[in-house]
């Protein structure tokens, strides 16, 4: 990982675990009176935003103004984004109000590698969801849940249960889940596996019921109709019988395994209401610590100009006057 | 405190707590000396305190934290009342966040009862330039209330560039810029002891001391 966070792929094992260790110490701001810290003061973060969210962008507000940065919203709806205005322009102009780290969400798969490699901005880039791809922040949150639960990850059976074509999360929990030592099984139609999933080095199932008895977590995902252009199967009744988590299925999980979600769940669909809201659903304290984890990763990206956190190049580049002499104020 | 407990400090390297040795310096104080220290500081804050009542340690991370803890165990070995101790990690409040790298948080542990109203007492090991004080203080700021904040510190170097003092101190050690001052404890490196090493030339690695606080 260098001075963006792109993709789950980037991070090696001791980088992931700074991230889990510092998000540990973060989380317990959460039961103090003041739920705020100074690490970035100064710092502006934005939030691009090309697709509609509610966690994300939420938790990534929350986690930048409890560290005291300064942060803009900037979503495609209500900004010129929806006139037509280019990813390069916007990039640029983000980069004139002299943002430190931009948070990007695109519908497009690849968009934020792109705002983070052509020289647009210099500040750091974090990946929070682009199209089909990745969102490695959610991938770290459900792994400090894991953690958190089921101590080291060494060994440790993870199902994916559902779209896993079109999830941007199934791709970066299983990267990061291997980078970390778990084993992961990803569970879907044949028409929801994507191709070259062979090469992910996770096991794939056709059939849950196998796979849930073995499992230490059990991660439900949606079935993303907005993104389907053809019939994946037959019916949404016949998806949820197949492939659903429902009361019998979650009585067949051992007793310590969890029930994860990384949201927005349709009940009845892919989960019922009864196993969403049961002790072994974990779904509520996901979106808890998703603040932690996005705050230790605005804080080990942005404090410091070179980071333990395998960064190799002066991160921000204002640090260097001689490089750049438009210097940001706060520099 | 910079010197973080992953940094393969004096475990690596035992020597007898009174030896020499040109790779960790001379040592000043040994685990006996140390203890004496404590012991007296621990009375110090009793005096000053009258008593034991409302009082609360919080060490500062890494090495602060064990030395509140024995503190806290010769107070109660004195008074036989068992006072509240934790750790107040002031890694978010330091005034150099953007020029060194990100830091490893350490743990925050608040006593139950808080610190509205008390008597906290700070422990640290080396108090040096004074920003990790001040750094505290702001931490403090944001958990309660204290009534009075006192501090203690196992080996004062001087070099303050802000202005802060200690009120118990274990060992005034007149230092100069040069020279690294570096506290082992049982609970990390195996070892009691403060040692001095020499000049710049053969100081050790900066990654491996414990300056107590940043350097200028």
């Amino acid at each position: 990982m260098k001075r963006h966070l792109l993709s789950a792929g980037d991070l090696t094992r001791d980088d992931a675990e700074l991230v889990l260790r510092t998000a540990e110490e973060l989380r317990s701001l959460a039961d103090r009176p003041i739920k705020k810290l100074p690490a970035l003061r100064g710092r502006t973060v934005v939030n691009l935003f090309f697709e509609d969210s509610t966690r994300t962008r939420i938790s990534f507000e929350a986690a930048a103004k409890r560290l005291s940065a300064d942060v803009i919203n900037f979503s495609a709806k209500g900004s010129s984004l929806s006139k037509g205005e280019s990813l390069k322009d916007t990039a640029l102009t983000l980069e004139a109000m002299g943002a430190d780290a931009v948070v990007v969400r695109h519908w497009a798969s690849g968009a934020p590698h792109l705002l983070a490699n052509s020289g647009w901005v210099r500040s750091s880039v974090v990946n929070a969801g682009d199209g089909t791809h990745e969102h490695p922040t959610q991938a770290l949150l459900d792994a400090f849940t894991l953690w958190r639960h089921l101590g080291n990850l060494d060994g440790r059976r993870v199902a994916i249960v559902g779209d896993v074509l079109h999830s941007r999360v199934a791709r970066s929990n299983a990267l990061l889940l291997k980078t970390l030592g778990a084993e992961v099984t990803l569970v879907a139609p044949p028409t929801l596996l994507p191709v070259g999933v062979e090469n992910w080095d996770v096991e794939t199932s056709y059939d849950i019921d196998a796979v849930l008895p073995k499992a230490d977590a059990v991660m439900m995902l949606r079935v993303q109709r907005e993104r389907m252009n053809a019939a994946f199967f037959p019916s949404a009744r016949e998806y949820s019988r197949r492939y659903g988590l429902d009361g019998r299925r979650m009585g067949t999980l051992q007793d310590h395994t969890l029930v994860m979600h990384p949201g927005p769940m349709i009940r009845g669909m892919e989960i019922t209401a009864d196993v969403a809201d049961s002790d072994r659903s974990v779904i509520v304290e996901q979106v808890t610590n998703g603040v932690a984890v996005r705050m230790a990763v605005l804080y080990l990206l942005l404090s410091g100009n070179e980071s333990d956190f395998g960064r190799t190049a002066p991160a921000a580049p204002a640090a260097d006057p001689t490089e750049h002499p438009t210097e940001r104020d706060d520099a | 405190m910079h010197a973080d407990t992953t940094a393969p400090s004096g475990a690596a390297d035992p020597t007898t707590p009174t030896g020499t040795d040109p790779g960790t310096g001379r040592t000043v104080l040994d685990a006996r000396d140390i203890s004496r220290a404590l012991t007296r500081i621990a009375h110090e804050i009793l005096e000053r305190n009258k008593g034991a009542h409302d009082l609360v340690l919080l060490g500062i991370p890494s090495r602060g934290v064990p030395l509140a803890a024995r503190v806290a165990a010769k107070i109660a070995a004195v008074e036989g009342l068992d006072i509240p101790v934790g750790s107040l990690d002031v890694t978010m409040y330091r005034d150099d966040l953007r020029m060194r790298p990100a830091r490893t948080l350490l743990p925050t542990e608040i006593p139950p009862g808080g610190i509205d109203g008390k008597t906290v007492v700070l422990v640290d090991d080396v108090l040096f330039s004074g920003r990790t004080i001040r750094a505290a203080l702001d931490a403090m700021n944001d958990v309660g209330r204290p009534r009075t904040v006192r501090l203690a510190v196992l080996v004062d170097r001087g070099h303050r560039e802000l202005p802060i003092r200690a009120d118990f101190v274990g060992k005034n050690l007149p230092t100069s810029l040069v020279e690294s001052v570096r506290v082992r404890l049982e609970e990390f490196d195996g070892v009691d002891a403060v040692t001095i090493s020499g000049d710049a030339g053969v100081a050790p690695d900066p990654a491996l001391t414990t300056q107590g606080e940043d350097l200028p």
